[in-house]
């Protein structure tokens, strides 16, 4: 059913959701400030258990001077044997930052995860998923999208309306449980003492560099996420959304 | 009428933010490590105190196969007898240049019989052996063998007491650390003497480095000289980098 621009409910956000959006707002963008800081440290990403200068990498980011640096010196193998893996000494200063950037990615991770569970507990508990976010049957055929897919294209359907579309039902459920979840998993992978408690989370992502590149990605995704949602904020209203978000009117 | 069971969230606010405020207190009587005021470093023990709350106590690393050995790049101090770098040591250069024959580690502080360990001495007590991931705060990891002897055993060896709660580490190139007590009974936390079945090369710390395997990389600490047993934390000022990293 199309619903008319002029007889749809005004956009309104209950408290809870406009405070629990802002803190994840402003830890995702702290979190994402530190973990480029923490990813110029070290911009080689892998795949499996290991990955180091002394192996071969999936792929290098050109995004510090520690991008293919060649500061090391003689390699000395460890075993007799042919092909034997070595060890090798660094004798290059690395740009590495991570001592604040390390802590402060945690502790915005704080507030980003506590203010998540807070947040899917409340959604689960008074509706919100279920009645705004859950497609209704049949919302989520191919030619629903579709239609969507095209008027977004044509950017005509550009109106803040209380109902989202499906595009933008598909896009937030995405985010919210299975780039978060993602995220938030693949973090605590990277982490010695959380493995060895739950070394289920090493086989699940396939290792810790696995985890680790996993986690690069999904915040690819989410940065995309980002700047699409700003995009169509700006395009269907801002200062309506922008009201709707902060004073809840 | 007035529904007196109602939580209103005035009331939870102030029932958590008390029970808070209990749980906050008697952790102003022990010894903990400080945070200078610093915002970061009070988020830091904020992961200390979640994961030693909400963790199971001394579960184990994952130890690998002998065929997932790698290769393992060399950083921070990498040579403590090498003139032209700002860690050198001339005690050091001394006992590399006597292949560590009168070296020792001093244990010292909360133990009932504090003296030194000669190589030889460490290498008598029962060996682990463990094929362990090193976790690089940079971002990298490695895989290698380790040989060494438990650091509880040295410790129980030496009598620590009750009150030990914390184990401080000397080490030739300058740095100081220290670790809790769970981290330091845990069974895979070794004073490792050997790598990849030959003893601990210059680089990686010869002779003898620190493997706190449940935590990042530069708490296992290379060059080891001294340990000291306390029952405060042994404040050397705040480097900048979390004290505990268990994350």
């Amino acid at each position: 059913m199309e619903s008319q621009p002029t007889s749809t409910p005004p956009l309104r956000h209950a408290r809870w959701v406009r405070s629990s959006h802002w803190i994840i707002t402003i830890s995702f963008l702290l979190l994402a400030f530190s973990g480029f800081v923490i990813l110029m440290c070290h911009p080689r990403l892998y795949w499996g258990e290991v990955g180091n200068d002394l192996t071969p990498a999936l792929f290098e980011l050109p995004v510090s001077r520690n991008y293919q640096h060649g500061g090391w010196e003689n390699q000395t193998p460890f075993f007799a044997t042919a092909g034997s893996p070595v060890s090798a000494s660094r004798s290059y200063d690395i740009f590495n930052q991570n001592g604040w950037g390390r802590s402060l990615h945690f502790l915005s991770a704080w507030f980003l995860v506590i203010t998540g569970v807070v947040y899917l507990v409340a959604g689960l508990f008074t509706g919100h998923f279920k009645n705004r976010l859950w497609p209704q049957s049949g919302e989520f055929s191919p030619r629903l999208f579709w239609r969507d897919v095209v008027a977004h294209l044509r950017m005509n359907m550009f109106t803040a309306q209380a109902n989202y579309n499906p595009l933008q039902k598909a896009a937030y459920l995405g985010v919210i449980f299975v780039l978060m979840p993602v995220i938030v998993l693949t973090g605590l992978t990277m982490s010695p003492a959380i493995t060895a408690a739950y070394p289920f989370l090493l086989k699940m992502f396939f290792g810790a560099q696995s985890a680790r590149t996993i986690h690069f990605f999904a915040s690819v995704f989410l940065e995309l996420f980002l700047l699409v949602h700003v995009a169509m904020v700006i395009r269907s209203g801002f200062k309506q959304h922008m009201r709707a978000m902060t004073i809840g009117k | 009428m007035k529904n007196r069971t109602l939580i209103t969230r005035r009331k939870a606010l102030v029932a958590g933010l008390t029970s808070l405020g209990a749980l906050m207190l008697p952790g102003c009587s022990k010894p903990v490590p400080p945070t200078y005021g610093n915002i970061l470093r009070m988020g830091d023990a904020f992961t200390y105190a979640a994961q030693r709350t909400l963790l199971p106590g001394q579960s184990l690393v994952k130890e690998y196969r002998y065929g997932d050995i790698s290769s393992f790049p060399a950083t921070g101090t990498t040579n403590p007898a090498d003139t032209s770098s700002p860690q050198f040591n001339e005690d050091y250069s001394r006992h590399l240049k006597n292949a560590f024959a009168d070296w020792g580690l001093s244990v010292e502080g909360l133990v009932s019989h504090p003296g030194k360990y000669s190589l030889a001495a460490l290498q008598k007590f029962p060996a682990r052996k463990q094929i362990t991931r090193h976790t690089c705060e940079e971002g990298w990891t490695a895989i290698a063998e380790w040989t060494g002897v438990p650091l509880s055993t040295v410790l129980q060896g030496a009598g620590i007491s009750q009150n030990a709660r914390f184990v401080s580490f000397y080490s030739y190139d300058g740095w100081v650390d220290c670790i809790d007590m769970l981290d330091a009974f845990h069974p895979q936390t070794i004073l490792a003497y050997g790598m990849n079945g030959r003893d601990l090369p210059v680089p990686h710390g010869a002779p003898v480095r620190l493997r706190v395997e449940t935590q990042i990389g530069y708490k296992s600490m290379k060059y080891i000289e001294r340990i000291m047993v306390t029952d405060t934390f042994v404040d050397v000022g705040d480097t900048g980098w979390a004290w505990y990293v268990g994350i």
